[in-house]
Formats: structure tokens, sequence, C-alpha cells
């Protein structure tokens, strides 16, 4: 079991973990959060629909 | 910077500035004025689907259907929405909220485009849905209204992002922000792009209505529409979740099990949850099946995975808080004597229950490209969303509402008996109306329509039996679930009319004059609880096997569809 934990038992000349890093910038997030969406979503969803052949 | 002063309500310990304050009370405010008209709306929707009842005529149905849509899934959560992030912001970090006039400009702009889409709905020429498919076209007035809508709120979430980052520059906290806030980045988020995709979608159609556009293709509409209608909804998973979070905090003292734990679900949310609006395209022949897949299955379960340690976290944290008080005996002890008359409590607690139990389950089965086909398009898909969006969303603001009222409004609840109640008859007959609408569904039964029985077609249906029961019991339920909402609607309304006036607590003009203090601290801060929750994890198991038993029915409902050779 892990034992409760506050910021204030770190030590202060601990460097900050990578994804602290990342949770701790809410900009860098909200840049991830609309663009994997829209890559995997939104672009690859249209693209998908505009390769259907025109019927003739 | 403009003079401003900060308030500490003597009941919670929050601190509150004051255009902060007016801001989250009058989007509060409007959010129940939304939920108002879309509750009354209600009754012509259950009223007409009850089929011995079958109240309004097609035209007037179909009007009344796009109206409640729209007042209740945009409308009243999105309002509440920008009311939560700003208390999320500015009152648990205990700064004063970015650009406050921009944020009223935000909040008229909202209120301008919800009053002029109403309008044109009930005008009679735009009964298009919630979803508004091209080609039938609406008025110009409705799709004006939804972007006027959508860029007021998309200011109101950069407002947001301006907050924290003001409470970051005057360092109000201390490491990073609260978990509760965290939750509420994550819906500020998904919020961005739901909104963006709306006005990437909305805008060339409103330009098709006005005739400066000729066409917009109908699958495109479709997919880029998704991506703002079933996203928005996923704004207020992340926003109701965060609520769950804050009402644990606030009655309990709980701390989160683990906080890197619920940060990194979370961040799941960021990245996987907004794919799940691919479910609704399971049926479509233009997207390809690498797509479908991907977006529902691989990636949309990370996002499932999510949402599943939230539901173990958020009791778990309850059952650590109440084994610390000294309830220890047996596994449910803790959760028996928890405060099940407080309706901050039990509203919470009902939502946490049906929307994994009744919303989660259906929205896994439904997000499966096989057993989609079982219910594509019918009743079961607003069953399902009326358990995340009804139970889940509108009862946890409901719970939070409860808190707001001494605190935010300051003013004395009116009618606690009847606020006692009002969880319980609304979130167990919106569980009933949700099973009764899946169980309906499931037999086939089509959502929207106005006439099951399909009276005067060429090609009429006979229904078995048990569709119309569960149909009558869909109206019956319905109308229980709306005398739910219309006693949370005169508890809420009638205390800031009539309840006694309550002590507003000190006035500051002091920048963050008090650290964090009870009962809220623990939603203003930053610590983990462990894991010693056995009662949270013979819940989970319940839910487990509930989970999968009803993954394998619907496979095996689907096998006896199709005969194979």
């Amino acid at each position: 079991m892990s034992a409760p934990h506050t910021p204030q038992e770190d030590d202060p000349d601990e460097p900050i973990p990578f994804m602290q890093q990342l949770l701790d910038n809410p900009f860098l997030l909200l840049f991830l959060g609309v663009m994997v969406p829209m890559v995997v979503y939104t672009l690859w969803g249209v693209i998908d629909i505009l390769s259907v052949p025109l019927a003739r | 910077m403009s003079a401003t002063t900060y308030r500490t309500c003597p009941r919670s310990g929050l601190q509150f500035e004051a255009s902060a304050e007016k801001l989250m009370i009058i989007n509060a405010v409007t959010a129940v004025v939304a939920l108002l008209v879309g509750g009354i709306l209600a009754i012509g929707v259950v009223l007409t689907r009850w089929p011995a009842v079958h109240w309004l005529d097609a035209d007037t149905f179909y009007m009344v259907l796009t109206a409640h849509g729209i007042d209740m899934l945009i409308f009243w959560i999105i309002f509440f929405e920008v009311a939560v992030l700003y208390f999320c912001s500015s009152t648990l970090l205990r700064c004063r909220l970015a650009t406050p006039k921009l944020a009223w400009a935000a909040y008229v702009l909202m209120l301008v485009g919800a009053v002029m889409n109403n309008v044109a709905v009930f005008q009679g020429g735009s009964s298009v849905m919630m979803t508004s498919y091209v080609p039938m076209m609406a008025s110009s007035w409705f799709y004006l209204g939804l972007i006027l809508f959508a860029v007021g709120a998309l200011i109101a979430c950069f407002i947001f992002f301006g907050t924290l980052v003001i409470a970051k520059r005057d360092k109000t906290y201390q490491g990073s922000v609260p978990l509760v806030t965290f939750g509420a980045i994550t819906a500020a988020i998904i919020a961005v792009f739901t909104i963006t995709s709306g006005a990437i979608i909305l805008i060339p159609t409103w330009l098709m209505s006005l005739g400066v556009v000729q066409s917009v293709d109908a699958l495109v509409y479709r997919t880029i529409w998704w991506a703002f209608g079933h996203s928005s909804q996923q704004i207020n998973v992340a926003a109701h979740i965060s609520i769950w979070y804050a009402v644990a905090a606030i009655a309990f003292g709980a701390k989160p099990m683990s906080e890197r734990v619920s940060r990194m679900a979370f961040l799941l949310y960021i990245l996987f949850l907004q794919l799940a609006s691919a479910h609704h395209l399971l049926a479509d022949p233009g997207v390809s099946t690498a797509w479908k897949v991907v977006n529902t299955s691989y990636f949309m379960y990370f996002a499932v995975l999510a949402s599943m340690i939230h539901g173990l976290t958020i009791p778990g944290a309850i059952e650590v808080a109440q084994r610390a008080k000294g309830y220890n005996n047996g596994l449910f002890e803790w959760l028996r004597k928890a405060p099940w008359g407080n309706p901050v409590f039990s509203g919470m607690f009902i939502a946490l229950i049906g929307f994994g139990f009744l919303g989660g389950i259906s929205g896994v089965m439904m997000g499966t490209e096989q057993l989609n086909m079982i219910i594509h398009n019918t009743i079961y898909v607003p069953g399902h969303f009326h358990a995340t969006v009804v139970v889940g969303t509108t009862l946890s603001f409901m719970a939070l509402t409860y808190f707001l009222i001494p605190v935010l409004f300051r003013r004395e609840m009116i009618a606690p008996t009847l606020a006692k109640w009002q969880p319980y008859l609304f979130g167990f007959s919106m569980y009933f109306f949700c099973l009764v609408m899946m169980g309906a569904g499931t037999l086939g039964v089509s959502r929207r329509h106005w006439d099951m029985a399909f009276s005067g077609a060429a090609m009429a249906y006979e229904w078995p039996g048990a569709a119309y029961l569960m149909m009558g019991l869909v109206g019956m339920s319905g109308v229980a679930a709306i005398a739910g909402g219309a006693i949370y609607i005169y508890v809420t309304v009638g205390s800031l009319l009539w309840g006694k006036k309550l002590d507003q607590g000190a006035v500051s003009e002091k920048f963050t004059p008090i650290p964090p203090t009870a009962p809220t601290v623990v939603a203003q801060s930053y610590g983990s609880a462990g894991f010693t929750a056995p009662g949270t994890f013979a819940l989970a198991m319940v839910f487990l096997v509930a989970f999968v038993l009803y993954y394998f029915v619907n496979w095996k409902y689907l096998s006896t569809l199709w005969g194979l050779a």
C-alpha cells in the first residue's frame, strides 16, 4: 500500500518528473487534447470520406 | 489591475472574488432557466412517446423534441459548466478571474445565441432535431444562435485558462493545481475541441442556409458535427467527475486514493475521450473500418479505462476517509454510515452508480461495431445518453447546487425535506426510465419517432406487446423524473427568492487573504490517501461481473439475429 503523499514531503532539489511537467502545463495539454482527436478522428475521417470514388 | 474584493464564506471556508462570484451566479441561474424550459418540453416528449397517450401532433412533437434536446444537452449543461469552470479556477485557486468584462461579453453572446436558437425553433421552421443533419435545412437564425453561443462558450474557456495563468503568476497555490481544478482543465480542453468542431461545420451550414454556399457534404457534416455533438457530452463527463471529487472532498474530507493515478485518468480523457464520437458513425458507409475500429475500440478503451479508474477511486477515497473516522466494521459500514440524508452526497452517489452501471456499460456495448448494429438509431441510444447526461451530469449538477445555495448564493435552503428526497425520486425514476428505454430499443423501437405504430403506413410493423409496455413505462417513469426535476427547480429558485439571507462572511481587498480552510481544504490542495478500500474493491468486482455478463448477453443476442449456415 502506498503511503499518503504530499508535495511538502518531496525533496525540493529533486528534478520534476516529465509526466508531472506535462500534467502541470495546461497549454501543452490543450495542444495535445485538440490535436489528437483533430488528426485521429476529424482529419482521418474526412480523408476517408473524400477518398470515396464519385459515382458516374 | 481593477480593484476587487474577496469574500470568505463562513460556511465553507471558500474564498469568492467579487466579479467571479457574480458571473458564477448568472451562469448558474441561466442554466437552471434552460433546465426549466427543457423540463417543460420533456413533458411533451414523454407524453407523446407514451403510446396510450400520444399527446402532441407530429409537427409539434418534432419541434418540441428539437428544443428539448438543445436546451438540455447544450444550454443547461454548458451554462452550468461555465459556472463550474469559474468556480474551479477563481475560487479553488483563490485568485481573481481573468478579464471579467470579457467574461460578461461571453455570457451575453451565449445568452443571445440561446434565445435566438430557441425562438427559431419555436417559430416552427427549424424542427431539425439537435443534430440538424444537412441537407435538411433550418432557419439561418437557428445556426447563427448556435454559433454565437459557441463563440461565447469558447471565450469562457479561454478566460478559465487565463485565470490559471493569473493563479500561477500570483503563486496562489503551491505545486500542482488541486485535482478538482485539473478535472476542470480536462473539461475545458475537451470544450475547446468540441466548440471548434462545431464552428467548423456550423458556419458553412449557416452560409448554406443563407444561400451563400451551395452545399455541405452530408457525410462530412455528420463526421464533424459529431465531434461537436458527442464531445459536448464528454465535457460533461469530465466536469461531473470533477464535481464527484469535489463532493467527496467537501462532504468527507476525502483525499483521492492516488493523485497520480487520478490525474493520469484525466490525461487519458484529454487524449482519447473525444474519439468516442465515432460510434455515431458505425453504420455510415463513407468512413473506413480501420477508422471505426481505431476510434471506437483501441483508443476509446483508454477513455473507458479512465472512467473505471474514477469509478473506483472516488468511492474508494470516500471509504478511506470513512474508515479513518472509525467506520471499519465489515465491508460496507463506511457506506451505510454515509450521510444519505444530505442531497449533496446522495445526489452525487446515485449519479456515480447510475453513470457507471447504466451509462458506462451500455456505452461500451454501443461503441462496439458489431453490437452497435443491434441498437443503432433505436430508442436504446437516448436510453444510454439519459443515463450518462441526466443521471450522471444533471444529477451531479443538482447535487452541487445544494452545496452552492448557502455557499455561493448565500441563502438558507427552503424545503429541506423535499430536497432530501429529490435525488432519490429524480435519480431512481431516471434509472428506470433509462432501463425501459434500452429495453424497448433492444426490441427495435425507433428513437425520435412520433408514432411507433406507424399508423396508416403502407408497411406497418407488428411490435411485440413488450415494446408497447416498455414505451408506456418510459412515459410513466419520465413523468416521475420530471416531477423530480420540478422539485429541484422549486427548491433552488425558491431558495433564491424566499430563502433566509445568510451571513456573507468577511470581505477583504487583500489578495488570497486566507489559507485553505475546512471543510473544503482537501478540494483546494494536493495529496493522496492510499488504497485501503476493500468495500470499494468488492463493489468494483460486482461492476466487472455486470459488465462481462451484459457484454456476453449482447453478443449472444447478436448471434441469434442472423443464422449462420
